[in-house]
């Protein structure tokens, strides 16, 4: 009986079977973790809050695909990290903003921040937090006029100020603790409310997206530091501006934070004194942005540090 | 013992188990067979036999004087119609014997139970069955049982832990052969002197469990203990297995005698107990024959040296075009390049693969998530040893401790941008390997 031998098999290296969690699924699930508060943020500052979302997802997207296009590099936005940097950016404005200043916001993200270094897992700082940082620097203005949200109640106005304006210039009424962590303050999109921001963090640390280590110390750190510093109180600190937007869904992106888990306490409790440091003592009323940063720019460094103590003679157990 | 609150880093993967209920079948014996003549780590044995010659079941045809080497045996009756050089699976070229087989098996007139009268006609004995870990390794199992320090050996460790996806051998085996267990683990232990035994099966086999610990209670084995190990990868791997049970770091490099354990996996245990009943040496093999390719998967007992192709034809031939086949389980065994290779000691699963399961996933940009870090049992940094790989930095890699890693794979498993990391790792330790010895 004569066999017929199949003499073309594909080679490759073991394992010869994989996870089927890819790249596209981490970052869609981010993306759903991010529903609760879009949700809050369409309630409380109405359409404008979707199409900001929608324009900020599609500008991403464009600049990736077409930075991509023009340097004749794989396509990559089908892995929805511009997405999802699409997403934060317009978390990180108020609703109010010109369109035209978020979209400057999407290039600065994705084309300055991300692209020109190398595209995915290449860039040295959080795209969307970076973009914050320079729209708060270029549009000063626009970037601290707060729509009054749903939430608050009938008011007069159309704009008010937010928690922390209130704290760092006065000139209001702090709201409640429960309306802060519910969300019924004045703030940026996908900022107002922590109890939607906790629910999709909650989310993420479940299905193992994330590591509570940084949540876990930036937030442990700022409530600590809070008790301890007379005049401020934690559960307001916790609640206020960017904490747990930052906490959860900036501070934590993979690319930008350091490997190894002491690297994490280390650069969550970092990005816990700088927010307070800023907050209490710095001139702007915000300092969550500024935190994630300068922690970013450390993380080379922290990396460094705890891969040489942990791989030492007879580390790395 | 098995209540061990710290684990070792190991991950989820999908158990792909359907042939756990398949019953071995004895596979007839094919019109040739190609017996290779490198079946064991070491030394490749040279042939006793040459074209023209008859031989019979259980006949040695290949040896060598090489301090690790072990004998190979023909598997068959027939004729010798050449000794050739074939392409290994490996890549490189290896001396193999074929046979035509007469199939009427008869056996070589020398085989007869061995008679034991002190440790060193044990160790001989072992040799002569041409015994090598079953499990995969093919490390010469004399040398195993013959240590330096003996006398600071008190367990053994039978490995039952079948992590790899889709193969059930191992399982089918302790099911079906449980009493061989018992009876090799009772004679290694009483040879070497050990008090102690433990049998280290997954939670994913209570049946197996079960049946052990019944036996083994019902013969008066109170020294041999069955451990339940988490159904997690990779429980079955030896420096993983020996933390698990005996709670006892083990550095690569490290011999499990050293730290006083003898460890063989549960075939190598089960053939040894039966060598010692019949004498009949290691010439066929239990395999988990599966994969998306295969007509009809099952479990059989195949002669050694039987052609992969011949293999799948007795397991109704490939219902779709093969495109890629393991010797070995998904996370740990070899493509090879043809269905022509011979069947080796070692080989415990053939798996053909034709849809998606054959195709390399595409690889996306690092994310520095870091699941390869947390994936891997000795929390060793894949990452970083890319990058080190990258700038060929043999110092990075060393001072990274690269040679810890044991190629399990699991950092590549559940990388999301699919990096070949488990590939990554192996060309790294080759070249910390090449700088030194320069």
């Amino acid at each position: 009986m004569e066999r017929q031998y199949h003499d073309n098999l594909i080679v490759s290296s073991a394992p010869h079977m994989v996870s089927p969690v890819d790249t596209t699924k981490v970052m869609g699930t981010v993306l759903l973790a991010l529903a609760p508060a879009f949700l809050v943020g369409i309630y409380q500052f109405g359409y404008r809050a979707a199409v900001m979302t929608i324009v900020c997802i599609i500008a991403c997207v464009a600049f990736e695909w077409l930075f991509n296009a023009a340097l004749k590099r794989k396509q990559t936005v089908s892995d929805l990290s511009a997405a999802l940097t699409g997403v934060l950016i317009a978390f990180n404005v108020p609703s109010s903003l010109p369109y035209w200043m978020a979209v400057i916001g999407c290039f600065v993200a994705i084309v300055i921040v991300k692209q020109v270094f190398g595209g995915i897992g290449q860039n040295l700082v959080n795209p969307a937090v970076t973009a914050r940082i320079v729209l708060f620097i270029s549009f000063a203005t626009e970037m601290t006029t707060w729509p009054i949200p749903r939430g608050a109640g009938a008011v007069d106005a159309t704009t008010g100020p937010t928690p922390l304006g209130i704290l760092s210039e006065g000139g209001g009424k702090l709201p409640s603790n429960l309306d802060m962590f519910l969300g019924n303050i004045g703030g940026c999109i996908g900022e107002v409310s922590a109890l939607a921001l906790l629910i999709g963090g909650i989310f993420l640390i479940w299905t193992k997206v994330i590591s509570p280590i940084i949540p876990v110390c930036f937030l442990g750190t700022v409530f600590v530091l809070a008790l301890i510093i007379p005049g401020q109180d934690p559960i307001f600190h916790l609640c206020a501006g960017g904490l747990m937007l930052g906490a959860f869904f900036c501070a934590t992106d993979y690319v930008t934070s350091p490997i190894m888990p002491m690297g994490k306490v280390i650069f969550g409790i970092g990005c816990g004194i700088f927010t307070i440091l800023i907050r209490v003592y710095g001139s702007y009323p915000e300092g969550v942005s500024f935190a994630i940063l300068l922690m970013n720019i450390l993380t080379p460094h922290i990396d460094n540090f705890c891969i040489s103590r942990a791989y030492k003679k007879g580390g790395g157990k | 013992m098995s209540q061990q609150k710290k684990h070792l880093q190991s991950i989820r993967v999908s158990h792909e188990k359907h042939t756990a209920e398949c019953e071995t079948q004895v596979m007839p014996i094919p019109d040739t067979v190609c017996i290779s003549m490198s079946q064991h780590i070491g030394a490749p044995c040279k042939p006793l036999v040459k074209k023209g010659d008859y031989v019979k079941v259980g006949q040695p045809i290949g040896d060598t004087d090489a301090f690790v080497s072990a004998p190979i045996h023909s598997s068959v009756s027939g004729t010798v119609t050449g000794v050739e050089m074939i392409r290994s699976v490996a890549g490189g070229e290896d001396q193999a014997i074929v046979i035509e087989t007469d199939k009427k098996q008869e056996a070589w007139e020398e085989i007869k139970p061995p008679t034991v009268e002190n440790r060193e006609d044990f160790v001989k004995a072992v040799r002569a069955s041409g015994a090598v870990g079953l499990g995969g390794a093919a490390f010469p199992t004399h040398i195993k049982y013959n240590p330096q320090n003996l006398d600071e050996v008190d367990t053994l460790i039978v490995n039952g832990a079948e992590c790899e996806p889709f193969i059930t051998s191992d399982h089918r085996l302790m099911l079906e052969n449980t009493q061989d267990i018992i009876d090799g683990a009772v004679l290694v232990m009483e040879q070497l002197g050990l008090s102690k035994g433990y049998i280290g099966i997954e939670e994913n086999k209570p049946d197996a469990i079960a049946l052990l610990d019944k036996m083994l209670a019902e013969q008066n084995h109170p020294e041999i203990k069955t451990v339940t190990l988490r159904a997690r990868y990779p429980q079955g791997a030896e420096r993983v297995l020996v933390y698990e049970i005996t709670g006892k770091t083990m550095d690569a490099g490290v011999l499990p005698a050293q730290l006083g354990v003898i460890l063989s996996n549960v075939t190598t245990i089960a053939f040894i107990g039966q060598y010692f009943k019949t004498g009949m040496p290691l010439i066929s093999k239990r395999i988990t024959v599966d994969g998306s390719a295969v007509a009809d998967p099952k479990n059989i007992l195949v002669p050694i040296g039987t052609r992969i192709a011949d293999i799948v034809a007795f397991c109704g031939g490939y219902k779709a075009e093969p495109k890629k086949i393991l010797m070995g389980g998904p996370m740990m065994g070899r493509a090879i390049y043809s269905d022509r290779v011979p069947l080796v000691k070692n080989n415990n699963a053939i798996l053909a693969f034709a849809g998606p399961q054959s195709i390399v996933a595409e690889e996306t940009g690092c994310i520095n998530c870091g699941r390869c870090h947390k994936a891997c049992p000795f929390k060793l940094l894949p990452t970083a040893f890319a990058e080190a790989y990258d700038n060929k930095d043999a110092e990075r890699l060393n001072a990274l401790q690269v040679n810890q890693c044991m190629e399990c794979g699991s950092c590549a498993y559940v990388c999301p941008a699919k990096r070949p990391l488990g590939f990554i790792n192996k060309l790294s330790k080759a070249l910390v390997k090449e700088e030194a010895s320069k």
